[in-house]
């Protein structure tokens, strides 16, 4: 077996997603016969191969260091779930 | 003959001579969408007092003199993986349902000032993650030559309004093939760039390195049109290339001369349906009697390119769509709830005595993560998610997303050698014609092994165009594949150009109820 369901369990929290028992056994069924077809890379010989990244041979885009518009901040939190004048809200963490 | 069945380049002569209004177009695609797109649902959203005013205002900017955009008056559907300033882009997910972006995507910009009339947004697989169109939240899409069938994905809606003639011209995003295969299974032409030709600045990223837009159209020569409008160099993505845009709908009217196409000797084998080789083998035929010389090259590690991408295009996955934790924008869980439970789960524990588990138990801030992206993303998009954060995790890293990653090299290679023989590769889209809807959704990996004709070229960087070259006895459109090297898409093209100059599948259309 590719994987575990124990695995399955530890990745979906590095992940932050929250699988049911049915999700987890169904997720570690799936990914393990994708896994195995995985499996199939070991057979190519990178030896002294460079990763390719891009397609393209762009390195340090940059722009000048010069202060120009950015989003309001009434945009930035148009969509926002829960807010109050000047930030987004989120649940406190208990304890830390 | 409606004026929605005619091509946008059509149109734009109609519309200058003034035998048509913009008005009476965008009427009529509206009245397209109005009579079928109830049944195949191409559209998650139709714009129509919009599309109407906007239509009106370029008809009285043209009955005035004033200077006009290369497509004023013609009407485009947008795949819903682009931003719309203040109009929902959903991803056809959950987790952007309501979601209204605070700035339009480049090309939108592009599209506006060229005065295209906006129709609406098209229907798609889940944050482009498919090739089906099934995996969206909301609504499958029908293919318009088989509403039992597919239409192909991920940009499904967008082909298939096209196919159906319910717009001239559609944007559409290509990761893996995502324009290419639903262009090639719903009959329409459709065209991924080079990496960096288009900006991406916002589109809804799935795969930053591989994700390109690019336009879908009843013609080569409407592609090209579109795309001239679409291209070009954008200071705010930094991926995109500063190189001029040629005159694309200039040049395609130039044939090829002495034109060499190589046929990978890799694609030809089995999975690939006899009717599908047969119309490739045909097509091919058509060129030769164009004059093009044909030989056989190969493409070595193609059978790696599947396995490639699919580590590579998750683990890309499972960073941009770590953006998604409910926070600033999107969905959210249920907070009520969510702390209900993690109490209830708190108590529990204690009374068990479980230390261990008390100490690893989540707290609110990362349930309300696990919770939102839960309820928010659908199963191809968690599993997408589990298979990148796996393989970029410690201990896999270098077996997986790192061995892609110089696997991916090695196709590129591959390529390189083959266009130092060859000018173009041509090929099949697609191993079969669309399947019934339905039929591979529950294995997602007969599900990506469909794609195994069109990942390369994003792979490896390249353009590509899939143009319609017949059909299957049951009457399903086949596509033909043609790859150029890097910013050739101005001989892709002409070549397309070529092929729909001496045949007429393109033209075909298919019959609505």
């Amino acid at each position: 077996m590719p994987i575990s369901g124990d695995e399955v369990e530890k990745v979906s929290l590095l992940g932050r997603l929250l699988l049911t028992p049915e999700e987890v056994q169904q997720m570690t069924a799936q990914m393990g016969a994708i896994l195995e077809y995985f499996a199939l890379l070991a057979q190519v010989d990178t030896e002294g191969v460079e990763p390719m990244a891009h397609a393209l041979d762009l390195a340090d885009v940059l722009r000048p260091d010069e202060v120009c518009a950015s989003l309001d901040r009434e945009k930035a939190l148009a969509n926002a779930p829960k807010r109050d004048a000047e930030c987004y809200l989120v649940p406190a963490v208990l304890g830390q | 003959m409606s004026p929605a069945d005619l091509t946008a380049t059509q149109l734009l002569a109609e519309l200058d001579s003034g035998r048509v209004t913009s008005a009476e177009v965008t009427g009529a695609c509206l009245c397209r969408i109005e009579q079928h797109d109830g049944q195949i649902k191409a559209f998650l959203r139709v714009d129509r007092d919009a599309a109407m005013a906007r239509a009106h205002q370029l008809d009285r900017r043209r009955a005035a003199g004033e200077p006009l955009g290369r497509l004023a008056g013609l009407p485009v559907a947008v795949k819903d993986v682009l931003c719309t300033e203040g109009e929902p882009t959903t991803c056809a997910s959950r987790m952007l349902e309501h979601f209204r972006p605070p700035y339009d995507a480049t090309v939108i910009t592009r599209l506006r000032q060229a005065g295209a009339v906006l129709l609406g947004k098209t229907n798609m697989d889940e944050f482009a993650m498919g090739g089906s169109t099934e995996n969206s939240a909301f609504q499958i899409t029908r293919n318009p030559w088989d509403p039992a069938r597919i239409p192909g994905g991920s940009s499904g809606g967008a082909a298939a309004c096209v196919a159906a003639r319910m717009a001239p011209l559609s944007v559409g995003s290509d990761t893996g093939g995502s324009i290419r295969e639903p262009a090639a299974l719903c009959g329409v032409t459709g065209l991924k760039p080079t990496y960096g030709r288009v900006s991406r600045f916002g589109l809804v990223a799935f795969a930053s390195s591989l994700d390109q837009v690019g336009p879908l159209a009843q013609t080569a020569e409407d592609a090209a049109l579109l795309l001239e409008v679409l291209a070009g160099y954008d200071p705010k993505d930094s991926t995109s290339v500063d190189r001029p845009v040629p005159a694309y709908t200039q040049s395609i009217h130039r044939p090829l001369e002495g034109l060499r196409i190589g046929l990978v000797r890799e694609h030809f084998g089995e999975g690939l349906d006899a009717e599908v080789e047969a119309a490739v083998r045909e097509a091919v035929r058509v060129y030769r009697s164009l004059g093009a010389a044909v030989k056989e090259i190969s493409l070595p590690h193609g059978k790696y390119a599947v396995a490639t991408y699919y580590i590579i295009a998750p683990c890309e996955a499972s960073s941009n769509l770590a953006r998604y934790d409910g926070v600033h924008f999107g969905f959210r869980t249920d907070e009520r709830q969510m702390l209900a439970e993690l109490e209830a789960e708190r108590r529990e524990l204690e009374r068990l005595g479980d230390q261990r588990r008390l100490a690893d138990l989540d707290n609110p801030l990362i349930r309300m993560y696990r919770r939102t992206r839960s309820e928010g993303f659908g199963p191809e998009v968690k599993r997408r998610i589990m298979l990148g954060t796996y393989a970029l995790s410690a201990g896999y890293y270098d077996a997986y997303y790192l061995k892609a990653l110089k696997v991916r090299r090695l196709i590129r290679r591959d390529y390189d050698r083959a266009f130092a023989e060859v000018d173009l590769i041509a090929g099949p889209v697609a191993p079969t014609p669309a399947y019934p809807i339905g039929e591979k959704i529950d294995d997602p990996l007969a599900m990506y092994l469909f794609d195994l004709y069109t990942v390369s070229t994003n792979l490896a960087g390249l353009p590509g165009i899939s143009i319609p070259c017949g059909f299957s006895s049951q009457g399903l459109p086949i596509g033909l594949q043609l790859q150029a090297p890097p910013f050739e898409e101005e001989r892709l093209l002409r070549a397309a150009h070529m092929f729909q100059q001496a045949t007429d599948w393109h033209a075909r259309k298919p019959r609505l109820e």
